[in-house]
């Protein structure tokens, strides 16, 4: 990567949705030129009705090593999921 | 031919023949990101040209089977790319006016106009933003973009003049006059290149001759590119 075009990351609000979602990420030198970037880059087919940039660095990840530690003992709590229930007819959409 | 029409198919001109210019950069781009950027820019004006070749003829008659001499579009659309800097320099030129142009058309008596006006203020608006932005940072940037930056003003300035040429012929009320353009051009962009740090030019003296068919060299090579394939293989479709 060269120093003086960061990586920045794209997230997008489509028409009909409520939130912004991560869509890829793309090289530019400064904030100005990476929001239009991101709109001839992610919205050339009326994806977008709303852009977010976000420095790349500025993103506090997860650690993949600590996978294990982090996800896995949530995997045999299948009493989280509220799937036990009996959901009575007359109670509609859940 | 009435005069609207020849006014319509000047202005489908220059949109075809800068669209043209700018998808000479495909596959050349300085990064993926411009690509992509001039390329969506060229569409629009593609798209544009279209529609206007539409309300007067048979568009592809009009693109393809016209040589220089019937082209009546501005000298500055045809001028070769160059590097980065030059194509965001003539960019900024052509769209600090077609913005405005267009948003005057918006309010044009001939409806057909009026729409295509409608949809073309706001591409040419983005047009104008992307490019005063690139501008900006390279006049401002290093020692060696701001000489290639200046070096396009100066090249290009003289092909600005004839922008605000008069029609005389044009019914009233269907095309704004290019001499109110002027000011909201020159403001939109001196305040681009004072930004910039760049100078204006203080040469008066303006080429002409591109709205009457007296082009430079460099439109008869492109229209040769452009018209190669159909010009070979007349009708065909895919």
């Amino acid at each position: 990567m060269t120093p003086n075009t960061p990586l920045w990351e794209v997230f997008l609000r489509s028409r009909s949705g409520l939130a912004h979602k991560h869509v890829g990420s793309l090289h530019a030198t400064d904030s100005t030129l990476a929001l239009q970037a991101a709109r001839d880059l992610y919205t050339r087919r009326g994806e977008g009705q709303s852009i977010w940039i976000v420095p790349s660095n500025a993103i506090i990840a997860s650690d993949p090593a600590d996978k294990g530690m982090m996800f896995d003992p949530a995997a045999d709590k299948i009493y989280r999921h509220p799937t036990f229930y009996d959901v009575p007819d007359d109670v509609g959409h859940m | 031919m009435s005069p609207l029409q020849r006014f319509t198919l000047a202005r489908a001109d220059d949109a075809l023949v800068l669209g043209h210019r700018l998808s000479e950069w495909i596959g050349h781009g300085p990064i993926l990101e411009e690509e992509m950027a001039l390329g969506n820019i060229g569409l629009d004006l593609i798209g544009q040209a279209r529609s206007l070749y539409q309300s007067v003829g048979d568009e592809d008659q009009l693109a393809y089977f016209r040589g220089a001499g019937e082209y009546q579009n501005l000298l500055l659309t045809e001028q070769p790319n160059g590097d980065f800097g030059h194509t965001m320099v003539r960019q900024l030129f052509y769209s600090a006016y077609a913005d405005p142009f267009w948003r005057q058309m918006m309010g044009s008596t001939d409806p057909t106009l009026a729409a295509i006006a409608a949809k073309s203020e706001k591409e040419s608006a983005y047009h104008l933003r992307h490019a005063s932005e690139w501008v900006i940072r390279l006049g401002d940037g290093t020692d060696e973009s701001q000489a290639r930056a200046q070096q396009a003003v100066d090249a290009l300035w003289p092909y600005t003049g004839e922008l605000f040429a008069a029609d005389p012929d044009l019914p009233l009320g269907t095309a704004p006059d290019p001499q109110t353009l002027r000011p909201v051009w020159s403001a939109t962009v001196g305040a681009v290149l004072n930004r910039a740090t760049l100078r204006v030019p203080g040469g008066a003296w303006m080429q002409s001759g591109g709205r009457t068919g007296r082009h430079t060299e460099h439109l008869s090579l492109l229209l040769a590119v452009m018209q190669s394939v159909p010009r070979a293989h007349p009708g065909a479709v895919w």
